[in-house]
């Protein structure tokens, strides 16, 4: 039952209002950081509040909602999020990635391809993909203005020049339909590949920094890189040690105090699909 | 005001309802979208353009009526149900309802700036049918390969002006086109060809 102290998934209509209009931006120019009122919202920045409030503002009883935290239905964060909104916004909620209309996620693509009519939606704690590079804020959007990314190149550059190859693993720069450089939050470059040309929509909310953009379905994604230095993905010698599949990506779990280790795949419904 | 038209009926999930089917539609470029439970057209709108009114419009939107639109039904159902200020010259409006012949030329919107792209108009141009014009080629953001549009009634000079907004891109004006309860979105980013 929702709870009746409360409007409708939490936000109040203005603020709804306010969150889809900055969407509709978000999804007219992919890549493009939209400003919007950030609001405070029943837990700590860090915790996913703009993927909150972007959910909340798009969800209906209709839906049926996933949330997964690095992979996983079952942690805490997952948990919570879930039932919030099975609290404040009377939806059903699943575990499966095909069942579910609105997948909010911390770090994680789901390994199952997504189709047309789906959403993701992605918690992102830096919307900003140069505010490491450059500091001011002013600056980031001229540089985004400008379509001037050579900073970032510079420091993928640098990436190689110390290690041989590009060191970034997660919240790998992309090129979001050739025009606006993004940050695709904090999933593992793993799964960049799978933002490219999705048939399922993507939206990021960014609760502390109050931004949210999008990439349409269909739209190019590209991951930065070199002629020579081209864009991989991680790969592992181990396949999973449950489900068994080599085509997944896969956390490092140590299982006793010997130092044992067991390889399993972070996507959890995955996972247990393939066991089925 | 006694014969005021009526709101949306469950004013939260009626808009949700309704702003998912816009989502939609601007994720979407070009297909023809039914608006669920769109509430009865007021005065000169259809019943399409007045849910989305309902659904995105409010007192932080300035709105600009074209002329024909310019009505006492419109502006007291406008004033009553969403507050949203209505003004008087194109260039302060966030939203903005046409009518074809408006459309001729989009000059005068909120275009937003190269840093500020979202601060553009979103312009509501009602159209007598969205299956029946001449085919025209759509490519862009949400559009898999290409697809068509066959939007009737729009001067052609329209669709030379949509070539010139969308080389501002990322600034420019997004075109909502309406008819009856349906909408078709026409995001900034949109390659139109004939």
């Amino acid at each position: 039952m929702p709870d009746g102290a409360y409007n409708y998934a939490y936000l109040d209509e203005q603020t709804k209002r306010m969150i889809r209009r900055a969407i509709l931006k978000a999804v007219a120019v992919p890549g493009y950081q939209v400003p919007f009122g950030g609001r405070e919202m029943p837990l700590p920045y860090g915790w996913g509040t703009g993927g909150i409030q972007v959910t909340a503002a798009i969800i209906g009883q209709d839906d049926t909602l996933k949330v997964i935290d690095q992979g996983a239905d079952d942690t805490t964060n997952a948990v919570s999020i879930r039932r919030f909104f099975a609290r404040v916004a009377d939806v059903d909620t699943t575990t499966r990635t095909e069942e579910a209309t609105i997948i909010q996620t911390r770090h994680r693509v789901p390994e199952t391809p997504l189709q047309e009519g789906q959403i993701l939606v992605f918690q992102v704690p830096i919307p900003e993909p140069l505010r490491m590079l450059e500091p001011r804020e002013t600056e980031t959007r001229t540089l985004h203005a400008l379509s001037e990314y050579g900073v970032m190149q510079v420091s993928l550059y640098e990436s190689i020049a110390r290690h041989g190859r590009i060191a970034k693993t997660y919240n790998y720069p992309v090129l979001v339909n050739g025009r606006y450089m993004m940050s695709p939050s904090p999933i593992p470059k793993f799964d960049n590949p799978k933002l490219d040309r999705n048939p399922a929509l993507q939206l990021y909310g960014a609760g502390r920094e109050k931004r949210i953009y999008a990439v349409p379905p269909y739209t190019p994604v590209k991951s930065l890189d070199f002629d020579d230095h081209p864009f991989e993905i991680e790969t592992w010698e181990q396949c999973c040690a449950l489900c068994g599949s080599k085509a997944s990506f896969l956390d490092e779990m140590i299982v006793d105090d010997e130092g044992q280790r067991l390889f399993v795949c972070s996507d959890t419904d995955y996972c247990e699909e393939r066991r089925k | 005001m006694t014969d005021l038209a009526r709101g949306l009926a469950d004013p939260a999930h009626d808009a949700q309802r309704l702003f998912r089917a816009v989502l939609d539609g601007f994720s979407h470029p070009g297909r023809i979208v039914a608006l669920p439970q769109a509430p009865a057209g007021v005065g000169p709108l259809s019943a399409a353009a007045t849910a989305f009114v309902l659904t995105l419009v409010d007192r932080d939107t300035p709105l600009w009526l074209a002329p024909a639109f310019d009505r006492d039904a419109v502006r007291d159902f406008v004033r009553f149900h969403t507050g949203a200020p209505i003004v008087a010259r194109e260039a302060e409006a966030l939203f903005a309802l046409l009518t074809p012949d408006r459309a001729a030329t989009l000059d005068g919107f909120a275009i937003g700036s190269d840093p500020y792209p979202d601060r553009s108009a979103t312009l509501i141009v009602e159209v007598p049918s969205l299956s029946t014009g001449p085919e025209r080629f759509l490519r862009g953001p949400g559009i898999q390969s290409r697809t068509t549009a066959r939007v009737d009634g729009l001067p052609d000079s329209f669709w030379s002006e949509w070539k010139a907004n969308n080389a501002l891109f990322p600034c420019g004006v997004d075109v909502v086109l309406t008819a009856c309860s349906e909408l078709l979105a026409l995001p900034r980013g949109i390659v139109v060809e004939a």
